[in-house]
């Protein structure tokens, strides 16, 4: 029996309508959202952003003090509270105290946060969302799939059966004819009701101020029809001067519609007069609700920053396959499961937390800067701090914790896993472990792995000697690839040495929140890398790359461990990866490849770790151009492969259609070889290519160089 | 500027005219709200909310020459009008938005509830992006600052830009040269 998470998994992509809709969108939007920040230094931008920002999350009371002063003085009225109970409360008492009958709204995420339309409904007040994705929800009694585009995942086919129901009337699916009948809909709805509520894009401390920012027009008569206005606003909206603003509108329409403006941005301050000459009742809550405990941890704070454009959603290669519903009901997507985490609970995060793939994609186009990865890591980390870890997975870390154990046991798994192998692949496995090779094969367990030939390598004796961290993927599996690169270091005249005590670098452990365990192998690989003398320490695999020069070094702080910390920065300054090392040596001109062959296309895939984490994307492209081939680039070459380590065993139905997106636009390049620089990546692509019969060479560059040296 | 705002503005949708003086532009507004088919019945009225580009003008006669233009905007009229009319204080450049101070609510109604929403503005009011202006408005004098860049639009259903759900489908930007001291 899968669990209800699983299933709303399977759901969700089983949704012809959602998936393809949201493909769609997310491959537009990467496009528009380029052409709108044409011009603009967007790094620059999100600096300025994130810094003043920042410096309102650091000053929580001072913004609320001062924008409290400031509003006050114009005529509003303010009241701040960290309890949704008594934002619900204050908002009912209002609407008793004035007779309001009815509420129209315009989109609020901050009123959906808490629960407010039930909340008044159930007190027998009318509640009208205005902005129609929202109103098409309401009508469908659904909740918001993108925090942005709230009813993306339905088709005009059923807003038609929607409007119909609600006008009585039986509608044509034709989308400008369905938008009039909103509009008819609701201008009535406008004009009679008694309160508007709304939210806030931005809250100016300086002036009292509070910012809408809208594209129907929906947000202004929400404003101006009723007289009585109640903005609704978390208190992570807050700027300090009325010139932060700008920024952030520079960045929110950009990055959440490709937009260079909304069509209206509406800056209210105090309250202004009502259509019958009467001055409106302008009420703004300031709403805490665990955000200035947010404020207050060191990690977390920088959520804070976040302007609610959803541009993490719309580059998620994980929401465009599955979108909002199966994240919860309110804040979806990268940032949405941080603030789940916070604003309703912990333990609420423990299975969308695991949606994250960890590619990074959010990470490199935040607005705000917000490192949502590293954050989601964070929540793991929590998690299994405080619930503890599954049991299986405590047994499998009590065996990575043991080298000598481990190593036994790969050695053993590659005897075990021959009744199932075929050639260089696993391609069924029994009974419930059958999903792991689901639309992609295995590779099976080398006969002998890197640690055992690596002895029988005869190597010439040289001075310069460096360091070669394999890891498990190339040590067990892929043999052949760190035989590779000591035949191209050799002939770039460097001797390689391979410390037999390396062990598993830990990401596996760190990535499911098993912090000790990753602190545990990181000194183990510490010890053993760091017991030669060496300029360098080379690894063909981006994760473990990552781990030897990022995470070993994280991993001690988040922990609060400083003895190895210095070691753990030693480490990290010696290694780099296999291509930044080989473009170097044939810029010096150690090295050179033979470049006379016409080798043909090939397409070159970008893995996660390298592409965004040590920024390196240029160089495996040189490198396989000097060697001769020719660089067919394919669509969406930095998206994940949808391989993400045990992400592929844990949500084997999230991965497979991630590698068939993969799969067909390496395809459609034409190309017979798809290169990379990672082996995680290779084990997913050649396994999906191995399954799909296409006749393309699955190779790491490190492979297709070796073939290529000068004599 | 002016040909640079107007490549913007009609980028996101708007029309964008411009004439040299004031006679010209209402000789322009009164032709444009002929044509549209200002009549004295609801949903054919056209609203004009009071500003200094009327400075001066016989109000009066105007309505007197188009039936069902009113210069009395409330709550009523305006959601009775096809058009409204109403003044911008500036123009950007960079995203082709108008921003004006609509404290006043006859500003608001109008620029907000008709299907056609026209804006008056002087060319010399033309800035390039929004730190010029924000340099230039005070929220502490204007309660009500609006940006307004093209008509009201909607992707709501499929994705599907579609232009004018609440607010206005159409938005007509009048720039005149000579807006101070000319008489009709």
């Amino acid at each position: 029996m899968k669990s209800a998470f699983k299933q709303s998994i399977d759901k969700a992509i089983n949704d012809a309508n959602l998936t393809g809709a949201l493909g769609k969108f997310s491959e537009a939007y990467k496009v528009n959202r380029a052409r709108a920040y044409e011009g603009i230094d967007f790094e620059l931008l999100r600096t300025v952003i994130a810094e003043r920002k920042s410096y309102a999350a650091s000053n929580l009371d001072l913004m609320a003090a001062e924008f409290t002063r400031n509003a006050e003085a114009a005529g509003a009225r303010v009241f701040q509270t960290d309890d949704p109970e008594k934002v619900k409360e204050y908002i009912l008492k209002v609407a008793r105290d004035n007779f309001v009958k009815t509420v129209v709204k315009s989109k609020s995420m901050a009123t959906e946060e808490i629960h407010l339309n039930a909340y008044l409904e159930k007190a027998g007040i009318k509640v009208g969302e205005t902005d129609l994705g929202e109103w098409i929800i309401q009508l469908a009694g659904q909740t918001p799939s993108h925090m942005v585009m709230p009813a993306i995942h339905m088709t005009k086919e059923e807003v038609s059966e929607l409007f119909s129901k609600e006008v009585n009337e039986r509608l044509s699916t034709d989308i400008p004819r369905l938008v009039e009948v909103a509009r008819k809909e609701l201008r009535s709805k406008f004009l009679a009701a008694d309160m508007g509520i709304t939210g806030g894009n931005i809250a100016v401390a300086e002036t009292g101020s509070i910012v809408l920012v809208t594209n129907e027009g929906n947000a202004r008569m929400v404003t101006t029809l009723p007289k009585i206005h109640i903005a609704l606003v978390g208190i992570e909206k807050f700027v300090e001067k009325f010139a932060d603003a700008i920024p952030i509108l520079t960045a929110l329409p950009r990055s959440a519609t490709a937009q260079l403006l909304t069509s209206y941005v509406s800056i209210i301050t105090g309250p202004s007069p009502n259509t019958d000459g009467s001055t409106k009742e302008l009420h703004i809550i300031l709403m805490d609700n665990r955000r200035t405990e947010m404020a207050n941890d060191p990690k977390f704070k920088q959520a804070l920053q976040c302007i609610r454009c959803g541009s993490c959603l719309n580059v998620c290669p994980v929401f465009r396959l599955v979108g909002g519903h199966v994240f919860g009901k309110i804040y979806t997507g990268g940032i949405g499961t941080i603030l789940t985490a916070w604003f309703d609970e912990l333990k609420k995060s423990e299975e969308i937390q695991g949606l994250c793939i960890q590619c990074g994609n959010c990470k490199e186009i935040c607005p705000s800067k917000i490192d949502i990865p590293e954050l989601i890591m964070e929540i793991r980390r929590r998690l299994v701090q405080k619930e503890g870890l599954p049991l299986l997975h405590k047994a499998i870390y009590s065996v990575v914790n043991n080298r000598r154990l481990f190593h036994g046991m790969l050695r053993a798994a590659s005897l075990a896993g021959k009744p199932f192998a075929s050639g260089k692949f696993l391609r069924h496995l029994p009974l419930f472990l059958a999903d792991l090779t689901d639309g992609r094969s295995l590779p099976a367990i080398a006969a002998e792995p890197f640690r055992d030939r690596f002895k029988k390598i005869k190597q010439p004796k040289l001075n310069e000697k460096a360091v070669f961290y394999a890891g498990c993927l190339i040590d067990f599996a892929y043999p052949e690839m760190g035989e590779a690169l000591v035949k191209i270091l050799n002939k770039a005249g460097i001797e390689v040495i391979f410390p037999e005590e390396q062990t598993c670098c830990g990401a596996p452990a760190r990535y499911s929140g098993a912090y000790e365990v990753a602190a545990r192998n990181a000194i183990d690989n510490i010890k053993a890398l760091l017991s030669e003398e060496v300029q360098y320490v080379v690894s063909a695999c981006p994760t473990c790359t990552v781990a030897l020069s990022h995470e070993f070094i994280s991993t001690f702080e988040s922990l609060g461990q400083k003895e190895w910390l210095p070691k753990a920065k030693e480490l990290a300054g010696k290694t780099v990866d296999f291509s930044t090392l080989v473009k170097k040596l044939v810029d010096d001109g150690r090295l050179s490849l033979n470049d006379r062959r016409k080798l043909g296309k090939v397409t070159y895939h970008d893995s996660c770790h390298l592409k965004r984490t040590l920024q390196v994307s240029s160089q495996p492209r040189e490198l396989l151009s000097k060697a001769g081939y020719e660089l067919a680039e394919m669509f969406e070459c930095d998206m994940c492969c949808g391989m993400g380590g045990s992400y592929s065993i844990k949500l084997p139905e999230i991965s497979a259609p991630i590698l068939q997106r993969k799969l067909q636009n390496i395809k459609e390049t034409g190309a017979p070889v798809v290169a990379m620089d990672c082996p995680g990546c290779v084990m997913q692509i050649r396994g999906g290519i191995d399954q799909d019969g296409a006749d393309i060479r699955v190779r790491h560059t490190v492979e297709l160089l070796a073939e290529q040296l000068e004599d | 500027m002016y040909e640079q705002f107007k490549v913007r503005a009609e980028g996101v949708g708007a029309e964008v005219h411009r004439f040299r003086t004031r006679g010209e532009a209402l000789d322009f507004i009164c032709t444009f709200l002929q044509q549209e088919g200002t009549a004295d019945a609801p949903q054919s009225y056209a609203v004009w909310a009071a500003g200094p580009f009327l400075t001066g003008i016989d109000t009066a006669q105007l309505s007197g020459k188009i039936p069902g233009l009113s210069f009395n905007v409330s709550r009523q009229t305006a959601a009775d009008s096809k058009i409204g009319i109403s003044e911008a204080d500036w123009a950007l450049t960079d995203t082709g938005s108008l921003v004006a101070d609509q404290t006043a609510v006859e500003q608001r109604l109008a620029a907000t509830l008709p299907a056609i929403h026209i804006a008056l503005i002087g060319t010399d009011r033309i800035l390039p992006d929004k730190a010029a202006v924000f340099s230039r408005i005070n929220p502490r004098a204007s309660r009500y600052i609006a940006f307004i860049t093209g008509p009201s639009r909607t992707a709501d259903i499929e994705r599907v830009l579609t232009i004018g759900v609440h607010g206005p489908k159409r938005l007509v930007i009048v720039f005149i040269d000579e807006i101070e001291g000319v008489t009709v």
